[in-house]
């Protein structure tokens, strides 16, 4: 017996060496770490590492190599790959690893897989079998690790292949194992959208999973989901409001607490959602009141995690329909924030101060003296975060101050993604705001010469616009213009050596057209300081040709030192510029010639500036610049974005406001500060925040909005309506709300009835409302506003009132009861008839028609019957179009056979992909007895889209002025010879856009909501994709097209 | 999540996850840009800094920094606490990490960041919940050894016969 024994444990460690087999694996990687580790050069490392590699491949493609040895291999690979070394050889074997290994190897396989390759890799398409042969594994783990992969990398066009697979893994036993699937599903979601439409109702279920866990997991497919179409989820609201209640009140396992925290990571996620759905939605909004205030309420503990949820609740709070109580609770919240002595919590405080005073700006009042601290303060975030805080509360009063804090942080910064970002800003809120010329002048160059050329081509472009442009007052331009020219003058004086080139090219620019406007300098010493920049190496050449462009301008009657110029020239290399020499030297000899290529006072059609305004899609080249070069946007393919970008303190602010808290605001600025407090730190302070205070109570009695601009311009005759109009709308929004704060429920009820009227002047898009709307409307009193929309409604504008005419027609089959329509109505488009519901004596059918600044709904009420219907009356609710009162309108005899024509017109103000409308019709066939009949019909927002006609450059001019975009590559109809105009007319059909222009592979598309906000939509094809960009002024307008167009080609 | 990168206090890479599907360069490059930001930051500063056009969130825990890109929109604070959250993982599956356990075992550490983090959002909160599945895959490398002893106590019951019993 005991000898058996032994054998056996002599026998033991050969038996085992498998697993010392395994320990020498982890000995290799070891050897190599620490090897590595010890080394001192760069070179000695990748000498090793190189020698370690070809060890490698020898060994991988040996065929003696074991599975196990090549486990090891792969770790030493990713290792290898981690330093930075190329490690390609060893993917095809990492693929191998997880088709053909054990367990243990095919989880190394798979790790390697996630690692190396990314989605696009070709090699993917090889894993596609091993995934879907794990899927189907019965071991848990294999399931696990195919699931964790596909929802890491996984190659698109291969999704429909394991789709039914994750699908049915949504029902497993396991909850790990559904877990996964959910998050593999949210990712297909995120890559392909359409693919995974028809599962949406599971996620339903994921979302009802008793596994927490699960639960948590389908939230992030429903942020994306609601964030694409909060409409269409309204009804979750509840569910959402009872999972948040339950996780707050500490429902769940004790395993979901963080740092004695129920479940952050999900209490923050359904608050997103929360306030997606709650966004400019009072109903569902007063859903979830109670739960953000027992949130915020519960918060209170002092780690970063409670802050995390708070700052998210302050969001939500903000971005839902306002709540007086919660607003204040919220605020306070902020200043727990912002006066932390911890520095992550400022930083976020300033961040949500800087998202909530664009709903209020005073609340930056009551932290004046922290932001001037942080202003100062050592860290660069800390301050890039504060004058991202000031941008936002800049007006015409504090911009001095505000742009003077910003341009001493540019200077000091080298970041180049800062720096671009911030000079738009400046350069914008200089457009908008400047209080005089030569400030804003001065201003601009110390814009292009702090961007140089970093700077956004439409920086100079609208700059150089704006000068050109000019107002109504030639003599104010001029001045300016002046300005521009002597400064330039002083400049060019100084060394240029340093100047960026694209302040080189603004100052030619303006030097050729207006140098002339100066009469006490001499034209000769322009043209001198122009000719020295020609001679300096380090003007690019296509600085030259604008310098050389300047200087044809500007070369009348000064032959001799024109000539001499020209003929250094002519020997150039560059041939531009020797033939530019060659015009130069003809123009400046024939003044004639010069007079008819060149005109004085027409400058904006001059061809430079036609290629110096190019649309901006397309690269602005100097190519286009030259002559003979066709122009494909046209002159006026630009427009400066000044008024674009309302004023953002001027947005649909004062409504958050409450009362109280504004007085409170008020109390604290008038306070005097601590004598502790630094003198300077107090100026500077009152010169920040200047104007907010009362700028803003003013807009909360309802009286004009800050004071206008004194240096902006003057609505222009090709001002682009939407830019003016949409600042108007933003200003008459705003003072809308706020009256309505003001007043009593009784006047806020009436307020709403006229809202729909109001939306259309607001987003009016004809030329003659832009007149009437136009800037000047700044100063607008609501009385103003009222008469506006009285005149609107005395035109033509048909404003929800439904008016029925009897008809003694007998009755027929629907498709002919257009032929009832009423004369006016006839030549309209319209949509099919459709039956709505029906009983023995009364049937109800209804047709669309297309009005352009409305949808009519038609409703056909027949009798059916031999006898005399009386009292007919039908009454239409529509939710969603919540701005639209409607009022039931009544037959009181409804003739036997006859049928009678009721429509309502409809407006949609705020866009919703799909809106259902229900209603009842009351009728008596003998006196005393009263029959219902109820009946529903659905609406989509194609019904409520127009064609917008507009021209390139409109559109070009339009697209710039619009400030919500959306981008999602859509599905592209291949089958026929032009895949972009087969796709775009198919849009058309089904959503009544127009096709403005059709560029090579681009196309660009306008429609509108109604005779309210545009949306523009530039479609590029990509690939076998079709890249679409949408616009609108409106927020959810490009969700909701983006949505019918992608129905539209799914379907097709 | 755009990405995770761990590296140390001399800028060496450690451990490095991208959510984004990039090219091997970019991925270098990025990751050159983004520790050279993190190391010449003071320890007093906040731990958010602007990249790009995303939001870079870092901690230092002894001598590795950890270190995540997110979308500009998204709460910082929640992702510091990300971090923390798998510092914690760590630190409980290698019994008090240091930077040398990940140096040696980085393919274990990435097992756990899969299971906490998939897809670059948050799968699994739960500490139990995420190490009992680390624990699970880990067992059945121990099974599979013990499966081979039990072959050759079979394999040996077979040829030599059975155990005496004793």
């Amino acid at each position: 017996m005991s000898d058996v024994v032994e054998k056996t444990l002599t026998a033991l460690p050969a038996l085992f060496d498998s697993q010392t087999g395994a320990a020498k694996i982890t000995n290799r990687l070891r050897q190599l770490i620490k090897s590595i580790t010890e080394l001192t050069s760069k070179h000695e490392e990748e000498n090793l590492i190189k020698q370690e590699l070809s060890a490698m491949k020898e060994q991988v493609s040996s065929p003696n190599t074991t599975m196990k040895q090549m486990r090891e291999i792969m770790v030493r690979a990713m290792y290898c790959e981690m330093l930075g070394y190329d490690a390609s050889f060893t993917y095809i074997h990492a693929i191998k690893l997880a088709q053909q290994g054990g367990v243990l190897e095919k989880r190394v396989g798979y790790l390697a897989v996630s690692l190396f390759l990314n989605e696009g890799h070709e090699l993917l398409l090889l894993l596609v079998n091993t995934v879907l042969k794990d899927l189907q594994s019965t071991n848990l783990i294999e399931a696990c690790m195919a699931l964790t992969v596909v929802a890491q990398v996984f190659p698109k066009d291969m999704i429909p292949a394991v789709l039914p697979l994750v699908e049915d893994k949504l029902s497993h036993p396991k909850e790990i194992i559904r877990r996964k699937a959910v998050l593999a599903l949210y990712k297909f979601y995120l890559i392909a959208p359409n693919q995974v439409q028809h599962i949406h109702a599971k996620f339903r279920k994921a979302l009802c999973d008793k596994d927490p866990g699960v639960m948590t997991s389908s939230l992030h497919i429903y942020l994306q989901l609601i964030r694409e179409s909060p409409d269409s989820y309204k009804d979750l609201t509840g569910s959402f409001v009872t999972i948040l209640k339950q996780v707050v009140g500490g429902k769940l396992p004790l395993d979901f607490n963080y740092h004695s925290v129920p479940a952050p990571w999900l209490q923050i996620q359904l608050l997103r959602i929360l306030s997606l759905l709650g966004k400019e939605d009072q109903s569902t909004s007063e859903l979830m009141y109670e739960v953000l205030d027992e949130s915020l309420r519960r918060a209170e503990m002092n780690h970063n995690i409670t802050y995390a949820i708070l700052y998210e609740c302050v969001k939500a709070v903000y971005t839902i329909h306002p709540k007086a109580e919660l607003l204040e609770k919220a605020a306070r919240c902020i200043g727990n924030f912002v006066l932390s002595p911890k520095i992550n919590l400022k930083y976020l405080g300033l961040k949500a101060l800087t998202y909530v005073v664009q709903h209020d700006a005073k609340l930056a009042l009551q932290h004046q003296m922290t932001i001037i601290e942080c202003l100062d303060h050592s860290d660069f975030t800390i301050k890039r975060e504060t004058l991202e805080l000031l941008f936002r509360i800049t007006n015409a009063q504090n911009v001095t101050v505000i742009i003077e804090k910003m341009l001493d942080f540019l200077r000091s910064c080298n970041d180049e993604h800062t720096i671009i970002h911030l000079v738009g800003k400046v350069a914008e809120l200089a457009e908008k705001f400047a209080p005089d010329n030569s400030w804003f002048i001065q201003t601009m160059n110390d814009v292009f010469s702090i961007g140089g050329d970093l700077l956004q081509q439409d920086v100079p472009n609208n700059f150089l616009r704006l000068l050109a442009e000019g107002s109504e007052s030639k003599e104010e331009d001029d001045q300016l213009r002046l300005y521009a020219v002597d400064s330039y003058l002083t400049v060019l004086k100084g060394h240029t050596s340093h100047l960026p080139q694209c302040f080189l090219q603004v100052m030619s620019w303006v030097l050729g057209e207006y140098a002339h406007l100066q009469e006490s300098v001499d034209q000769r010493e322009v043209i001198q300081f122009l000719t020295q920049l020609l001679d300096q190496r380090s003007v690019s050449s296509e600085t030259r040709v604008w310098i050389l462009s300047a200087l044809t301008k500007i070369s009348e009657g000064q032959t001799d030192l024109i000539l001499d110029l020209a003929e250094s020239l002519s020997s150039s290399q560059d041939t531009v510029l020797r033939q530019q020499a060659q015009e130069l030297r003809h123009l400046s000899q024939d003044s004639q010639l010069h007079e008819w290529a060149l005109p004085r006072g027409a400058p904006w059609d001059s061809i430079e500036v036609a290629g110096l305004i190019v649309f901006p899609y397309y690269d602005n080249s100097s190519t286009l610049i030259l002559e003979g070069v066709k122009r494909v946007w046209g002159k006026d393919g630009y427009l400066p974005q000044k008024e674009a970008t309302a004023p953002l303190v001027d947005e649909p602010s004062a409504a958050v406001q409450p009362p109280g808290q504004h007085e409170a605001a008020e109390r604290i600025e008038s306070r005097p500060e601590p004598s502790t407090q630094n003198q300077d730190k107090q100026q500077l302070a009152s010169s920040l925040f200047v104007g907010l205070g009362v700028g803003s109570s003013m807009s909360l009695l309802g009286k004009s909005e800050a004071p206008p601009p004194c240096f902006r311009k003057k609505p222009r005759p090709h001002e682009s309506p939407s830019s003016s109009s949409s600042s108007s709308g933003t200003s008459e929004r705003s003072s809308d709300s706020s009256s309505r704060n003001t007043t009593d429920s009784f006047l806020y009820g009436s307020l709403l009835e006229e809202e729909p009227a109001t939306a259309i002047s607001a987003f009016d898009h004809t030329p003659k409302s832009t007149t009437a709307n136009g800037l000047a409307q700044n100063k607008d009193t609501k009385e103003d506003r009222r008469a506006n929309t009285s005149q609107i409604l005395g035109g033509d504008m048909v404003i929800v009132r439904p008016s029925t005419i009897q008809d003694k027609h007998p009755p027929s089959v629907s498709s002919d009861l257009t032929a009832l329509l009423p004369a006016d109505l006839k030549d309209l488009p319209h949509s099919d008839v459709i039956s709505l519901t029906s009983d023995p004596s009364l049937s109800l059918s209804s047709c669309r028609l297309f009005r352009d600044e409305a949808l009519l709904l038609v409703i056909f009420i027949s009798n059916c019957t031999e006898t005399v219907i009386k009292d007919v009356s039908v009454q239409l609710t529509c939710e969603e179009l919540k701005t639209v009162s409607l009022r039931g309108n009544v037959v009181d005899c409804l003739e036997a056979r006859s049928t009678s024509v009721c429509h309502y017109a409809l407006l949609m103000d705020d866009p919703h992909t799909n809106v259902s409308f229900t209603g009842t019709v009351s009728y008596q066939t003998q006196p005393g007895h009263t029959n219902t009949l109820p009946f529903s019909g659905t609406l989509s927002t194609a019904d409520f889209i127009r064609p917008l006609v507009v021209t390139t450059e409109e559109y070009g001019k339009l697209w710039l002025s619009l400030s919500h975009d959306v981008k999602q590559n859509l599905k592209l109809l291949t089958d026929a010879g032009d895949p972009l105009r087969t796709t775009l007319n198919a849009l058309k059909d089904a959503l009544q856009l127009h096709v403005v222009d059709i560029i090579g592979s681009e196309g660009i598309v306008a429609c509108r909501l109604l005779s309210g906000a545009p949306c523009l939509l530039h479609c590029r094809v990509n690939g076998t994709a079709l890249a679409m960009w949408l616009r609108s002024p409106h927020p959810a307008l490009p969700d909701c097209i983006l949505y019918h167009c992608q129905r539209a080609l799914t379907h097709h | 999540m755009q990405f995770m990168l761990l590296f140390s206090r001399q800028g060496k890479l450690r451990l490095q996850k991208w959510y984004v599907p990039l090219s091997d360069s970019q991925k270098k490059k990025i990751s050159r840009e983004v520790i050279q930001m993190v190391l010449a930051r003071k320890p007093k500063m906040c731990s958010f800094l602007e990249w790009r056009d995303q939001k870079i969130v870092y901690k230092r825990y002894a001598s590795l920094y950890f270190c995540c890109a997110v979308e500009d929109q998204e709460n910082e604070l929640i992702t510091l606490e990300i971090i923390h959250r798998y510092v914690e993982l760590l630190d409980k599956y290698f019994g008090s990490v240091c930077e040398l356990d990940i140096i040696f075992n980085f393919e274990k550490a990435y097992y756990i960041l899969d299971e906490f983090i998939l897809g670059g959002e948050a799968q699994e909160t739960s500490k139990k919940i995420v190490l009992k599945a680390i624990e699970q895959a880990d067992m059945l490398q121990e099974v599979r050894n013990t499966h081979i002893a039990c072959l050759f106590v079979l394999v040996y019951e077979v040829t030599i016969g059975s155990f005496p019993s004793c």
